[in-house]
């Protein structure tokens, strides 16, 4: 009874501050919303026993993707959008294409078999951060060092691209 | 035992990506059709853990849909970074984030 009350309490958390973001006009204001949402997700990660990964998505996403989108948004300076798209002919297509999305899937799921409460496991194997570990240094060690590899190309990446540019008297093509 | 089925958590997953979607589609400036995008991983990320949870068994503990969760959290950090790097690029360049300005390939 507690974990349904807590499950649709943690579901709108999750949903609300989605579709208010998809809204938000102010792109500060959707950051913000950003953490909420993720947040409710991580609420949902600890509902289903996977505590690491609750844990991990509050530091990861609410806060160092929230922390570096805020960052970019004040250095750029472009916190206000002004206007959203007004045009109906351009809002028709994508909404309804998202109308059939959302009823193909929820109808889906709906009809599919399944959904009874999980067999044998009180608690989930998902809840000790041990079995992360097992796993992370045995079957996916090939992975686990991609990953670290991927996190360094990254870093070189981004300090490539948002390098100072040349200055314009020094560039071959022309400005625009 | 949980009372909550399966098939709730399916429907808050399908509704979140699909929320992120309409974002994707309907908004102009890059860095929230971006953060919209954040919103699809983690529908799938909730997909992923709620299908481990349901689906655990003593014998078989289906933890790769957990592990998977922690690599995409990875992944979609390096994303975050490498993409707002794009975007600040881009600014610079051109002086706006918005979707419908930036039309060069058109030309």
């Amino acid at each position: 009874m507690m974990h349904d009350v807590l499950f649709y309490l943690f579901a709108a958390m999750t949903l609300a501050p989605a579709l208010l973001l998809v809204c938000s006009r102010n792109t500060v204001n959707a950051a913000m919303l950003m953490i909420v949402s993720f947040i409710g997700a991580a609420s949902l990660f600890a509902l289903l026993q996977a505590y690491l990964l609750a844990v991990l998505q509050v530091m990861v996403y609410a806060g160092a993707v929230v922390v570096l989108f805020l960052f970019i948004i004040m250095l750029l300076d472009v916190g206000h959008e002004g206007r959203l798209r007004a045009a109906l002919s351009k809002l028709v297509a994508p909404l309804a294409f998202f109308a059939a999305l959302g009823c193909c899937s929820v109808l889906a799921i709906l009809s599919g078999r399944g959904g009874e409460a999980p067999a044998g496991l009180e608690a989930s194997p998902a809840a000790s951060a041990e079995s992360f570990g097992m796993l992370l240094f045995t079957k996916y060690q090939l992975a686990f060092e991609l990953t670290g590899f991927l996190l360094l190309a990254a870093m070189v990446g981004v300090i490539f691209i948002s390098r100072r540019a040349i200055p314009a008297g020094n560039r071959t093509e022309g400005k625009e | 035992m949980l009372p909550v089925a399966l098939n709730h958590y399916l429907i808050v997953a399908a509704l979140l990506f699909c929320t992120g979607f309409a974002g994707v589609l309907l908004r102009r400036n890059v860095i929230v059709v971006f953060m919209c995008l954040e919103l699809m991983l983690n529908a799938a990320n909730i997909a992923l853990v709620a299908f481990s949870r349901y689906n655990a068994t003593v014998e078989r503990p289906m933890m790769d849909g957990n592990v998977f969760v922690f690599f995409v959290i990875t992944v979609a950090a390096a994303e975050v970074a490498t993409g707002l790097a794009i975007i600040v690029a881009l600014y610079r360049r051109r002086g706006t984030v918005m979707a419908d300005d930036l039309t060069a390939l058109k030309k």
